[in-house]
């Protein structure tokens, strides 16, 4: 068996593998929910129902959505430039550190200079967490999958530590947790009374500004070249440090916005989990959205969207929420088989 | 009456094959044969369809229309292992060798089952070693492919065909990079195949290699069957005119008129890397108007002197001057500042980005300046332009600008390329190889447009294996050898058995051999 490239791949295959890749989700979805004693139909159905069977529904997809366009628009760009960040989960935690840090009183200026100065300074925050590891990588050959990787762990045993020593809330009961964010730091709500709050405009927002980025400008025509060919890049007087630099700062910072997005539009003070693993499922988002920027606000909306309805179902119908992990990672699997199978026709022989 | 005993024996029959990619027909209805015993030269420019030809031919494609018949029997198509099994062997113009291994895991890679226990070994290198001595194919199995030179990998990728039995031997483009030796060697051991009646189908566009070594030729253009001619009955003249369609003539050169020194080097040295030498020492000097060649045998410093001047690399020690002064923070895009082109070595890996676009691809070494570039923001619509105006102007043959560049042939890319690097208007030249692997048509348009650049005052660095070349096209020729520089010589001062003596070291000892 081997693979032949497709050469022009028609709409009927590029629209058909995908369409089978998440047909193939569900049905392994079901058959384990049948496993689990309940009828996979129902499950199915609590499912979607869960994730966009009411307006309460679909704005609590689009509210858990949000910080997955964010992590997933870091790991988009840095993989395109072929930045191995697996990072994020660390600097989403930076992010929401330094918006507790500015948020609780420290500056006392109304919602129209505080947020965008929370919003930036997580973003610096972000960027020089991704900036330790982009360096080693340009100066010295670190490997950055394994320092980004160790550095979540170190990030977050540094955030215990503040949550446990500085940043604890003296109300708090004793409890790790920091102290509320007063309400002018806080993003205001999109539609009165429902959670949706203005962190997901902003990712939208983003989406299209890397889209545009990555598309319309010098940088993202230098990050893409980085990413497709070094060796090239740096003959035609590309600087491919710098770019990586640059790249880790923009990654940095978009990751970081997930962090500041949530403890400010969401949660209203910083827990060690605020985040359950948003950081690695951005992988999956990006990874599933081809790394295109505005694909990404799509993966992201239907990865939430698989996790708020196994939530969901999970209280119905008896079934583990455990299943969502395994439909996500069901998807990401047929999508890139599904991918693949779009460029490549295989062949016996 | 052995003659026509010979023509009944047909190995290989193509019968109408056609092939198409999107608009583009690589292949319309292509017919030919292959005999026993005998090598038929596959004659074409760059992108008339040879490779496609034989990729279909062994499996890597499918054929669109038509047929492929192996020894009398229909070949399957789209299954490579179909064609080896048939005993077709094929040596790429890239080669698919793994570096990391030896020789003999390298000929044995793929002949044994997953799962064989008690594998003998020695019989195998005896059978390697047979293979070797009998066609003349001199390889120590032990050696790590990594560390062997372009020549010896392609006698292990014989190596490997023959291995498996094959009894009909394509070789794509094979002396693209060789040296005149490691050809006349090739030749030989294709020679001694045919007396054993093996069957060579030669891919070249090098006229009096396939005038030397084949029985008949077969001449694709565009895609289509132009001819198909013996050998005995024909010339270059005819062979080129059947390939280009018209009367090809050879580069006029006028007299040249040396200008200043633009870019002089003094005792300049260069750090090692690995196997590639270093310069050491070398004192070169580019005059306007003037080209110089750079002989020698492959990796003998070429690729550090390359370097050097595209911006890759600093001198370690010496003076470099440009227009008489030392360039500071010298880099690649220092280099092109000073306007220096670059064409580079190797076009897939350094040259170009093949997921690019050729408008992106056109761009890449001034991306970042007016009208492209503007505050941060691409301007796609000046680079389009551009883009099609280098199609236009160095006959790059594509489907459009926004074409991916990987699905060119080397020829157009080469052209792409060159007319990315000659637009600006250069002062100074940086040819590495620039023909290596092209055909007559795109050979001919490169050197014009060196000589060309060189009568209005530019100077040219012409590196390049091809003593021919570097003779018939330079004003000035060092030879390169182990880093070290021979001094100047004028066109026509030393005769080609003159000039190998240089290439192989003599000459040199004495002068800076001390240091």
């Amino acid at each position: 068996m081997r693979l032949e490239p497709v050469a022009n791949p028609t709409l009927a295959r590029t629209l058909g593998f995908p369409v089978i890749a998440l047909a193939l989700t569900v049905l392994i979805g079901s058959s384990l929910s049948m496993l689990a004693g309940a009828n996979p139909f129902a499950t199915l159905g609590l499912i979607l129902k869960g994730a966009a069977g009411s307006r309460f529904a679909l704005l609590e997809t689009l509210n858990r959505a949000t910080p997955l366009i964010f992590t997933g628009l870091a790991v988009a760009v840095a993989f395109r430039a072929k930045l191995w960040n697996i990072g994020a989960e660390a600097q989403l935690y930076a992010g929401a550190v330094m918006t507790v840090l500015l948020g609780t009183g420290a500056l006392g200026w109304p919602s129209g200079l505080l947020l965008p100065a929370m919003a930036g300074a997580a973003m610096l925050a972000g960027a020089l967490v991704l900036l330790g590891p982009a360096v080693l990588k340009v100066r010295f050959g670190v490997d950055e999958v394994v320092t980004t990787l160790l550095f979540n762990f170190v990030v977050l045993l540094f955030v215990s530590m503040l949550l446990e020593g500085p940043l604890k809330d003296p109300m708090g009961m004793g409890w790790p947790q920091s102290s509320r964010l007063i309400p002018e730091a806080r993003l205001p709500r999109i539609v009165e009374g429902l959670r949706l709050h203005w962190g997901f405009a902003l990712a939208l927002i983003s989406a299209l500004v890397v889209w545009v980025i990555q598309s319309r400008t010098t940088l993202g025509y230098e990050m893409r070249a980085v990413g497709q060919n070094r060796q090239a890049a740096e003959f035609a007087g590309i600087p491919v440090g710098r770019v990586i630099l640059k790249t880790a700062l923009l990654s940095g910072g978009l990751a970081a916005l997930a962090g500041f997005s949530e403890v400010a539009g969401l949660k209203g003070n910083l827990t060690l989990d605020i985040s359950p693993g948003f950081g690695y499922t951005g992988i999956i988002v990006a990874m599933l959205a081809l790394l295109n920027p505005l694909g990404v606000v799509v993966s992201a909306i239907f990865v939430a969207g698989v996790f708020v309805g196994a939530d969901s179902m999970s209280r119905a119908a008896g079934v583990p929420t455990y299943i969502a992990n395994i439909m996500l990672a069901t998807a990401l699997l047929t999508m890139v088989l599904a991918i693949a199978l779009t460029r490549f026709r295989v062949r016996r022989g | 009456m052995a003659d026509e005993l010979r023509a009944q024996e047909v190995v290989l029959r193509l019968d109408g094959i056609t092939k198409r990619f999107g608009a583009l027909t690589a292949n319309d209805a292509v017919s030919f044969s292959l005999h026993r015993g005998e090598v038929v030269a596959l004659l074409g420019e760059n992108g008339a369809g040879k490779t496609t030809l034989m990729n279909i031919l062994f499996g890597h494609y499918t054929a669109d229309e038509g047929t492929v018949e192996l020894f009398g029997q229909p070949l399957p198509p789209g299954t490579p292992r179909a064609a080896l099994a048939a005993g077709v062997g094929m040596v790429h113009q890239h080669f698919t060798l793994a570096d990391n291994l030896s020789v003999m895991d390298n000929i044995l890679l793929g002949t044994r089952p997953l799962w064989s226990f008690g594998f003998d070994r020695a019989a195998a290198r005896a059978r390697i070693v047979q293979l070797a001595r009998d066609f003349g194919l001199a390889v120590v199995p032990e050696h790590r492919v990594g560390n062997l030179s372009v020549g010896e990998r392609q006698r292990v990728e014989i190596l490997k065909a023959l291995y498996r039995d094959a009894r009909i031997l394509i070789l794509d483009e094979p002396t693209a990079v060789l040296t005149p030796q490691e050809t006349d060697a090739l030749f030989v051991t294709l020679r001694k195949m045919v007396a054993k009646g093996l069957s060579v189908v030669f891919i070249s566009h090098k006229l009096h290699e396939v005038m030397a070594i084949s029985s008949r030729v077969v001449v694709l253009r565009h895609g289509k069957l132009a001819g198909e001619v013996a050998t005995a009955s024909t010339d270059r003249h005819k062979l080129a005119e059947l390939m280009v369609g018209a009367e090809v003539k050879p580069p006029e050169l006028r007299e040249s008129i040396p200008g200043p020194a633009l870019l002089t080097l003094q005792n300049v040295s260069t750090p090692d890397h690995g196997n590639a030498p270093g310069l050491k020492t070398a004192n070169l000097s580019l005059h306007a108007g003037q080209i110089t060649g750079l002989a020698g045998v492959s990796g003998n410093g070429q690729t550090a002197l390359a370097d050097l001047i595209a911006g890759l690399e600093r001198p370690v020690s010496g003076q470099m001057a440009l227009h008489g002064e030392a360039p500071r923070n010298w880099s690649p895009r220092a280099a092109m500042d000073a306007g220096i082109a670059r064409i580079p070595e190797d076009r897939h890996k350094t040259g170009t980005i093949a997921d690019f676009t050729l408008t992106e691809n056109a761009i890449l070494e001034n991306y970042s300046k007016a009208p492209f570039s503007r505050r941060g923001w691409m301007n796609w619509r000046a680079a389009r332009d551009f883009a099609q105006q280098v199609i236009t102007r160095y006959d790059v043959r594509c489907p459009g600008p926004e074409t991916r560049i990987r699905l060119l042939s080397g020829g157009n890319m080469q052209k792409l390329i060159l007319g990315r690097a000659m637009e600006p208007g250069p002062k100074v030249i940086l040819a590495n190889q620039p023909v290596r692997g092209l055909d007559i048509g795109a050979i001919s348009f490169v050197h014009g447009q060196l000589l060309a650049a060189r009568d209005r005052g530019a100077a040219v660095l012409l590196i390049s294996e091809d003593l021919d070349e570097v003779m018939a096209l330079s004003d000035v020729i060092h030879v390169i050898y182990e880093g070290r520089l021979s001094p100047p010589f004028a066109r026509g001062a030393l005769n080609a058995a003159q000039l190998g003596q240089w290439m192989a070291g003599g000459g040199f000892d004495g002068e800076t051999h001390a240091a």
